[in-house]
Parts: C-alpha cells; sequence; structure tokens
C-alpha cells in the first residue's frame, strides 16, 4: 500500500501585475510506496520543489490533491518532516534544542525530550555540539542537525527539498552517505527533491524525472543497485549505465528550459 | 573618550581664557561646583530620582502595552490592518504638543509626566515591535509548521525569541526618546525634577546648573544604554556575529 499519493496535481502561480498566469505543474500524479526512497529529479526551475512544498502542505494546490495513508493533506504538519535547501535552524535554540523543537511542541516532557535529541545527535555525528547554537556550525553540521531535528519527530515521510544543495562536493558526498546509512537502517518513506544526477542515482530506489516548466513527471525509472551501497558504487558499470540514461533524459529537458528562459 | 578630553579641553580655554562671556557660559571648574551645591544644599538627588522615576514608569507602561500590541500586529494580518493606519498617524503627533492638554487634563503631577513620556514611546515602539515580527525570516515560520507547530506555538516559539533581540534594541533606543520628553514635560509645568531645576536657573541665569544638569541628563543616558546593550549581550548570545 503506498503511504504516500499525489493525485492529478497541478498548480498555476496568478500572473504578476496583470501577466499571465504561470503554470508550475501540469496535474501530476505519483505514488511513493512504503519504505521507498524516491528522488524527483529535474532542471531547475521545472517545480520540483513547488509540488513538495505541496506534499508537505507549505503550498496549496491548484487542482488534484495528496493523501497519506488514505487521509487527504490539508496543511503542515509533524507525519511529513521536511529538511530545506537554505539553513532553517532555530537560531535561538541550539543544537540538542533545535533537534527537540517538534518534541517539546508535542508537549512532552524535557527529561525524554533529551533523550530522543541525544540518540539523533550520535546518529547524524554531532557528540560534542549538543549546547552550540547553528552560527556556530559549518553548513554541513547545520543540515545534520536540520535531518536529526525532521527524524526526532518520528515523521511517516521524509521530505528533502535539495538539503546538500549549498554545500560543498566533499561534504555532499559525505551527507549523502550519512542519509543512505539512516536509511538502509530505518527504512523510511523519503521524497527527495534534487537535480544532481549522481545524487539521485546513488540514494534513491526510484527516480523520477521532471520535464521543463510546466513541471510533469516524464519517467520513472527503478534503481535496482544492492544495499547497503558503498560509496565506490558510484564508479560501477551499474551506475554508469544509470547515469548515462538520466543525463540523457535531462539533457532533453535542460535544453527546453534554456530555451524557454531565453 | 579622546573626544570628551577634547571636548573638555576646548570649553574650558573658551571660558577660562575669557572668550566667552560668564554670564552666558559657565566654566567647566563652576560647573563642578554648581553641581557640588546643587547636591549638597539643594538635594538634586531628589530631582534626579523623580525624573529617572517618571522616565522608567511612562516608557515601562507604553512597553507593557506596546510590545504585545506591536507582536500581535506583526504576526496577525488583520490585526495590523486595523490598527496600522491609526498608528501611523499618530506616531507623528508630537508627545511634547499634547503637554498643554495634559496639564488640563491631569494638572501638573505625576500622572501628566507619565504620560507624556507614554504618548512618545507607545506609538513608536508599536511600529517597530511590527515590523521587526513581521520581517521574521518566512523559512523558519515554514520550518517550525512542518514540526507540528500551531499558530500560538508560531509566535510563542519563532516569532517571538527571532524578534526579541531587535525589539531589545528597539527599545533602548525608544529610551533615549523617553528622555527628551520627559526634561521638556518637567520644563513647561513641574515643581521638581531636573528639568524643573533647569528653568529655575535661567531665572537665576546659573549657566554652570543648567550645564551640569544636562550633563547628568547624558551620564544617566549613557549608563541607561550601557545595562540595555550588556542585558542583551546576555539575554542573546545567538545573534551576535
Amino acid at each position: 500500500m503506498p503511504t504516500l499519493s499525489i493525485e492529478e496535481l497541478s498548480r498555476t502561480f496568478p500572473g504578476v501585475r496583470g501577466g499571465p498566469p504561470t503554470r508550475a505543474i501540469e496535474p501530476t500524479s505519483l505514488r511513493v510506496a512504503d519504505r521507498d526512497f524516491l528522488c524527483l529529479l529535474g532542471p531547475s526551475g521545472c517545480g520540483k520543489s513547488t509540488l513538495l512544498r505541496m506534499v508537505a502542505g507549505l503550498d496549496r494546490p491548484t487542482t488534484g490533491r495528496v493523501l497519506l495513508d488514505g487521509e487527504p493533506v490539508a496543511g503542515p504538519g509533524a507525519d511529513r518532516g521536511m529538511v530545506f535547501q537554505s539553513y532553517t535552524l532555530f537560531p535561538w535554540l541550539t543544537v540538542e534544542e533545535n533537534i527537540g523543537f517538534g518534541l517539546r511542541e508535542q508537549g512532552m516532557p524535557p527529561a525524554e525530550r533529551r533523550r530522543i535529541a541525544a540518540h539523533f545527535v550520535e546518529r547524524v555525528g554531532l557528540r560534542g555540539f549538543e549546547r552550540h547554537y547553528p552560527r556556530m556550525l559549518s553548513g554541513g553540521m547545520q543540515q545534520r542537525t536540520a535531518l536529526a531535528r525532521a527524524l526526532a519527530n518520528d515523521p511517516k515521510v521524509l521530505l528533502l527539498d535539495e538539503p546538500f544543495g549549498a554545500l560543498d562536493n566533499q561534504t555532499r558526498a559525505l551527507m549523502q552517505e550519512l542519509l543512505l546509512g539512516i536509511w538502509e537502517a530505518d527504512r523510511k518513506t523519503v521524497l527527495f527533491v534534487t537535480h544532481d544526477i549522481d545524487e539521485a542515482i546513488f540514494m534513491a530506489n526510484r527516480v523520477a524525472v521532471m520535464t521543463a516548466r510546466p513541471g510533469r513527471i516524464k519517467s520513472d525509472i527503478a534503481i535496482d543497485l544492492p544495499h547497503p551501497r558503498p560509496y565506490t558504487i558510484k564508479t560501477s558499470p551499474e551506475f554508469s549505465a544509470y547515469k548515462a540514461r538520466l543525463t540523457e533524459e535531462i539533457r532533453v529537458e535542460s535544453i527546453r528550459a534554456a530555451e524557454m528562459g531565453g | 573618550m579622546a573626544f570628551f578630553v577634547l571636548f573638555f579641553v576646548g570649553w574650558g580655554a573658551a571660558t577660562l581664557g575669557g572668550f566667552v562671556n560668564r554670564t552666558f557660559l559657565a566654566d567647566p571648574i563652576s560647573m563642578v561646583g554648581s553641581g557640588w551645591t546643587l547636591l549638597v544644599v539643594h538635594g538634586f538627588y531628589a530631582d534626579i530620582g523623580v525624573t529617572i522615576w517618571r522616565v522608567f514608569g511612562g516608557f515601562a507602561l507604553a512597553a507593557v502595552i506596546g510590545v504585545p500590541l506591536g507582536m500581535l500586529m506583526g504576526a496577525y494580518k488583520p490585526v495590523e490592518a486595523f490598527f496600522e493606519p491609526f498608528i501611523s498617524f499618530a506616531r507623528y503627533l508630537p508627545a511634547s504638543a499634547f503637554i498643554p492638554l495634559l496639564i488640563l487634563w491631569a494638572g501638573i503631577g505625576e500622572a501628566q509626566k507619565v504620560m507624556v513620556i507614554f504618548i512618545g514611546c507607545f506609538f513608536q515602539i508599536v511600529l517597530m515591535v511590527a515590523v521587526t515580527v513581521g520581517s521574521t525570516r518566512r523559512d523558519l515560520v515554514e520550518a517550525a509548521y512542518t514540526l507540528g507547530a500551531r499558530a500560538g506555538g508560531i509566535v510563542r516559539r519563532v516569532l517571538l525569541p527571532s524578534s526579541a533581540p531587535d525589539i531589545a534594541e528597539a527599545l533602548r533606543l525608544v529610551l533615549g526618546w523617553a528622555w527628551t520628553y520627559v526634561i521638556v514635560a518637567e520644563l513647561i509645568g513641574a515643581s521638581s525634577g531636573i528639568g524643573h531645576m533647569i528653568t529655575d536657573s535661567q531665572a537665576l541665569l546659573d549657566t554652570g546648573q543648567i550645564i551640569f544638569g544636562i550633563v547628568v541628563i547624558g551620564v544617566i543616558g549613557l549608563a541607561s544604554d550601557y545595562v540595555f546593550k550588556t542585558l542583551n549581550h546576555r539575554l542573546f548570545p545567538w545573534s551576535l556575529a
């Protein structure tokens, strides 16, 4: 049974200053099965972030709906944890308090909150930084905290909007391994938005490729690479084959996007 | 600090050197002498106390009502739409223009002084707080929503803490203005306070006392500013660059 079901979802933004409205997403349907790791891959500006924001409940679809365990999504909620591309830790809270934010909103007592926060601090490798404020952390450490913060709420689905997009290559690779390791251990349902082909193949079970704006899903490719996946898999022939195929799919869309933009 | 020294040296040279008529500008030494007489003989510290009490009374009242109202305006658009036009209008009304009216209403007692300062501070505080809260980073609010926060939690645990340092900074600025209002109120109708002493000294042509009064205001302002800044650093260590 699919955990997350996107049904004929579309989004049109009203025109600015009497201009024509912008169709960001054509009616799109997508099913994310329980324990799936699905990457939404698309050129920049294709509406993949808009799609994710509608799943999160931060944006309202023009038509269609999102179902989570059969229930329609009406707004944001703790059952869909989100990690954003921008650094969204609360700067006035320490790492530990940031991770416990959602738990505190649920009314969990401090002792239990700290216990859970300590567990996730450990899992994202931030031991010793519990009392640090976000401004004292590197970008990678901030995103690890953001990941821990989303996981601490124990959401049904984890939504990630290019969470490693602002990080340097080396840090990004380490973050991918970290997230993949957590997924391999927990098998939490993940919907991950990215424009990075390697990132998508390395982590995902399925890659859904989106077209240039107005976005829709043009192909849905299963990634049959074994788990656990070591980072060395990125140089394997199977990986390269997937990469060749996806590069071709994305290239067509990037050219279309560039032509529309120019 | 260096400029303070330079300032006093220049002032001393102008007055003690006989370039300026003593009747119009006292020299630093007689200013200190006048101050000493004021404090020891005339009990000037009671006036200082009264003035400080008035400033903090009116300021605290304005802050206690103004900060929550400003937060509501910043957080909820309909509340802002309801109050904003009036408050934007009201903040251009100079508090000192209300003094004659307030004297008619409340006499020249403490209530009138506190009301002048309240009028001078309240509208400024409301607007500055509303703008600060309204400019809270949108992505932080969204992150809180995805973590399960509801409207009440957003206000208490995102909007309030994220704007707290800027609110404190706004209050520090407004407190500075409150000092201007209190002196004006005391110049016009009062039987005590630093401003009252200054008007009395004007009648006596004692420029030393006047200057001493002004210096006292400056020193108190500097001290309260320092306290505010230290407090902000202590309370909001996360916001320091």
